[in-house]
């Protein structure tokens, strides 16, 4: 199930929740606001969410991700709205019968989930300044070209 | 046609709002951007951003249907 979350993330019952006798692994990945990011320091965040399309294309995700890797249960919740640094912005558990494939579905869902879902992030810096992320030449209307591998390269 | 349209970050910034319906000759996303575009001077251009349809990401020259919903996405950032 994926879903988004106006509020702050109970990541513990979302765990509890995820139990299947035919699982022997379980793999958590949780998203966390960083302090930095491309040399600003980062006091606080933003996410706005086009919650329809993302609920459509978030699910789509989990159901690819089964389908794929052959794990048992997928759970997926993303933040909106004000974060502060360290609260979990995405929360992602996957239960699978081995760890292989659970290992590998996390990895996969959130990579696919960066480049894919219609979210947005506006960070705010230490120098009070604010900016939409990847948007830095946007606002002045450059010539330049948002590639995905390039800019989704690293945390 | 009759579009439903929906603005996000840097697009709603610019546009001043978030939703609105609109009557317009355009029939792809392509020319319905460079219309508004030519409205509302936006900063981004068709490279830098994505287009959705209906909750589906859609080409450039895809053929809009009155009633549609459409979105211009700015480059996104979540995870």
């Amino acid at each position: 199930m994926f879903s988004i979350s106006p509020g702050p993330i109970d990541g513990s019952a979302l765990g509890k929740a995820m139990q299947d006798h035919a699982a022997g692994a379980f793999v958590l990945f949780e998203g966390r606001v960083r302090n930095e990011n491309e040399g600003q320091v980062v006091t606080s965040l933003e996410y706005e969410a086009y919650e329809e399309m993302c609920h459509r294309q978030g699910q789509s995700i989990l159901d690819a991700a089964k389908e794929r890797f052959g794990v048992i249960a997928v759970t997926c919740v993303h933040r909106s709205g004000h974060l502060a640094l360290g609260d979990v912005a995405v929360w992602l558990g996957v239960l699978g019968s081995h760890r292989g494939e659970a290992f590998a579905a996390c990895r996969w869902i959130i990579d696919e989930i960066k480049v894919v879902l219609p979210i947005w992030k506006k960070e705010h810096y230490a120098s009070g300044d604010s900016g939409w992320v990847r948007c830095e030449a946007c606002a002045a209307g450059h010539d330049h070209h948002h590639s995905v591998t390039q800019d989704q390269a690293s945390e | 046609m009759k579009l439903q349209l929906r603005y996000f970050a840097l697009l709603r910034d610019q546009r001043g709002l978030g939703a609105e319906e609109i009557e317009t000759g355009a029939a792809t996303p392509a020319e319905l951007f460079s219309e508004l575009s030519g409205r509302h001077g936006f900063t981004l251009e068709l490279d830098q951003l994505k287009v959705a349809v209906n909750e589906q990401f859609v080409d450039w020259s895809h053929s809009l249907k009155s009633g549609d919903t459409v979105v211009f996405v700015p480059p996104v950032a979540g995870g």
